[in-house]
């Protein structure tokens, strides 16, 4: 029988099997070492890898990155943690400017195929430091790849795909799923390639593309859609940002004249827009209503107020019956 | 702190700290000098000609980019700011690539996407300069952790400016290296100049070397118009590091004689005074002397190094304006490692844009 593990405890699984096939693939971040990462993502590599290969840093987070950039433009596959992606910032610019720009800027000489995991999204009481969903500015920078799992096999999947990407890739974990609920992952060499996005629950009238936390939201709302007025949301989890799964929501939209995304990030120039954008673009003659986001607000991320400003399923209901009822 | 000079500011030698380097050596490294010289005065003219867009000149600053290339071994990395062009040539980077570069065809092979002057090189080991300053110096400690996990005897050498000593990735570069003690050597032109800004307004310390101390590492303050000092302590610690000891920071204090880039006008800024008391300190008339008095150099041979590169240059130049600019395809190649359909859909676009006719 195969194991029932967490989120976070696939994620050390596919870390833990990937540094055995590759003894190039070095962790590093903050607390990565002794402590296991603050969410254990890291818990025993230490002590089975050693120091030379799992290195706690130096608080920095713009020394994190370029740090690891510098190891990939040499050869070698590191795989840092940032330990909240709020936290992200500081090393934005290395990230941005350096490893996303490497391989275009040098006619293809030089890259730096990193991998940058990072928990992120609300839900866990953190408030605005540790529960902003940043996507959006990632997705907006060509060179980067965004990859966001929903559950602990996806996580698995995606991630051993992501350890072995020749581009740098921004791995998303959603923090409040890490140890949300258990999920059978296989051990040994599985992958879920990226770019190509997954039915989460099949349905007829309308479609909601999620990611992440958002993918659980989108289903339980689709349950109550199905339960209370018979509506048949089709729930599309995109898995990877960029690059897009563009035949999937095609598919999916041409056959619901649907659609509805849900993001938890603030609303204005989300992630959400650009998938509205899309759909608008190209099959807007398919549309039997607007094409609507259901998101954070334009705030910076709330605490007492949490529940209120992420997307709930009674808001994603909500806004299923205006779409479906227009 | 004393500041470390083997050739004075009249090319006279302090022979106790002459380094051992071969007759053949010393020149090549005076004939790199007066290309790079030549190539700043090429390229300032083009640019002020219109056909080509940019230059940056590294005039005054010959000495610490072919004193360190000369100091270090053909595998060892070198981690450019974006005024040590230099380095590249000494190891051979073929001037047809960087004439093509400057032009922007379709022979650059960076693809004509970089501002001329921004080039790089896997095969001569000379990374691809960033713009933004400092990023490669905590870029450089990586790599130098890379060297060492790998078990390779690679060092590595990493050159920012003054102004870079302010910037958030000098601080962590000098302090992983140090946490790490990757095989770094942390080279500081200190050129006085951050392009308007003075070094008294980058620092409080008493000198950019002193700030090694805190990090752990030692820190030294170079002639950095002294080819022969920088040769010196690059290769010191380029041996240091060779051996496990871990990061060398080098201050050598030198002069941008010239202009930040093509776009930049010191008069605005700099005292006349500041630069005729530099242009005395000329690190290529120094070499020269010194060169002359050792009798590897004639009098008059300085003259034809120069226009037989000149010749090679002009034939280059008169070459790359023919070519064509890159091909369409590659405004989307190299975004990532395959072409996603995004990128392939923009391409078709604007190709058949191509075709269309108003």
């Amino acid at each position: 029988m195969m194991p029932e593990l967490t989120l976070v405890e696939s994620v050390r699984l596919a870390l833990e099997e990937e540094l055995d096939r590759n003894d190039k693939l070095i962790v590093l971040g903050e607390d990565v070492g002794p402590n296991g990462g603050v969410f254990r993502a890291t818990q025993g590599l230490l002590e089975k890898y050693g120091p030379q290969r799992v290195l706690d840093t130096p608080l920095s987070e713009n020394g994190i990155i370029g740090f690891a950039i510098g190891m990939a433009l040499m050869g070698l596959k590191p795989v840092a943690e940032i330990q909240f992606v709020d936290f992200i910032y500081p090393g934005f610019d290395q990230l941005i400017s350096e490893a996303a720009k490497f391989r275009y800027r040098s006619g293809g000489m030089f890259t730096s195929p990193l991998v940058i995991r990072s928990p992120y999204g609300g839900g866990v009481r953190g408030a605005h430091y540790h529960s902003q969903s940043p996507e959006a500015y990632f997705t907006h920078t060509p060179g980067l790849k965004v990859v966001i799992p929903s559950s602990p096999y996806e996580t698995k999947g995606l991630l051993t795909s992501a350890m072995r990407e020749q581009d740098p890739i921004l791995f998303l974990e959603p923090k409040r799923l890490y140890r949300a609920f258990k999920e059978e992952v296989p051990s040994g060499d599985y992958t879920i390639p990226l770019g190509k996005a997954r039915i989460a629950r099949e349905g007829e009238d309308v479609t909601i593309l999620a990611y992440g936390a958002m993918l659980h939201v989108a289903l339980e709302a689709a349950e109550l859609a199905s339960k209370n007025q018979k509506i048949e949301c089709e729930v599309i989890d995109l898995r990877t940002l960029v690059p897009l799964d563009i035949i999937a929501i095609e598919n999916s939209v041409k056959k619901t004249g649907r659609m509805i995304s849900i993001t938890e990030s603030p609303k204005t120039s989300g992630f959400s827009a650009e998938l509205s954008a899309i759909v608008a673009e190209r099959w807007i003659e398919y549309m039997e209503g607007p094409i609507m986001r259901v998101t954070g607000y334009d705030t910076p991320f709330p605490l007492s107020l949490e529940q209120e400003y992420l997307p709930s399923a009674k808001r994603t209901l909500d806004t299923i019956e205006k779409v479906y009822n227009f | 702190m004393s500041m470390l000079q083997i050739l004075d500011s009249s090319g006279n030698n302090h022979p106790e700290l002459e380094p051992n380097i071969p007759e053949r050596k010393l020149v090549k490294m005076f004939e790199y000098m007066i290309l790079v010289r030549l190539l700043d005065e090429k390229g300032m003219r083009l640019q002020r000609q219109g056909r080509i867009s940019f230059s940056i000149p590294s005039t005054g600053q010959e000495a610490t980019q072919i004193g360190a290339v000369a100091a270090l071994n053909s595998e060892d990395w070198i981690f450019p700011a974006y005024r040590e062009p230099g380095m590249a040539f000494y190891r051979g980077f073929p001037l047809v690539d960087l004439v093509n570069h400057w032009f922007i065809n379709e022979k650059d092979p960076q693809k004509g996407r970089r501002l001329p002057g921004l080039f790089g090189s896997k095969k001569y080991r000379y990374v691809n300069p960033s713009a933004p300053i400092g990023t490669q110096i905590i870029q450089a400690a990586g790599a130098g952790f890379a060297y060492k996990y790998l078990k390779e005897k690679i060092v590595n050498i990493v050159f920012f400016g003054d102004g870079a000593t302010s910037s958030s990735d000098f601080h962590s570069g000098l302090n992983f290296g140090a946490v790490f003690k990757t095989p770094t050597i942390f080279f500081c032109q200190n050129n006085h100049w951050a392009i308007s800004v003075p070094l008294s307004k980058q620092t409080g310390a008493a000198s950019l070397a002193d700030k090694a101390k805190g990090y752990g590492l030692p820190g030294i303050q170079i002639d950095g118009n002294d080819i022969l000092a920088v040769y010196h302590a690059v290769f010191e610690a380029a041996k240091r590091a060779r051996a496990g000891e871990g990061p060398t920071f080098i201050e050598a204090v030198t002069y941008r004689a010239g202009p930040h880039t093509s776009s930049d006008d010191p008069t605005r800024y700099r005292p006349k005074k500041d630069l005729e008391k530099w242009l005395k300190l000329d690190p290529i008339k120094r070499f020269e002397k010194y060169l002359i008095s050792k009798k590897f150099l004639k009098n008059g041979q300085t003259n034809k190094i120069r226009s037989s590169f000149d010749i090679e240059i002009n034939t280059l130049i008169a070459k790359a304006e023919e070519y064509r600019p890159p091909a369409l395809e590659t405004l989307f190649s190299d975004v990532y490692s395959d072409l996603p359909w995004h990128l392939k859909e923009q391409l078709d676009e604007i190709a058949s844009l191509q075709r269309r006719s108003i």
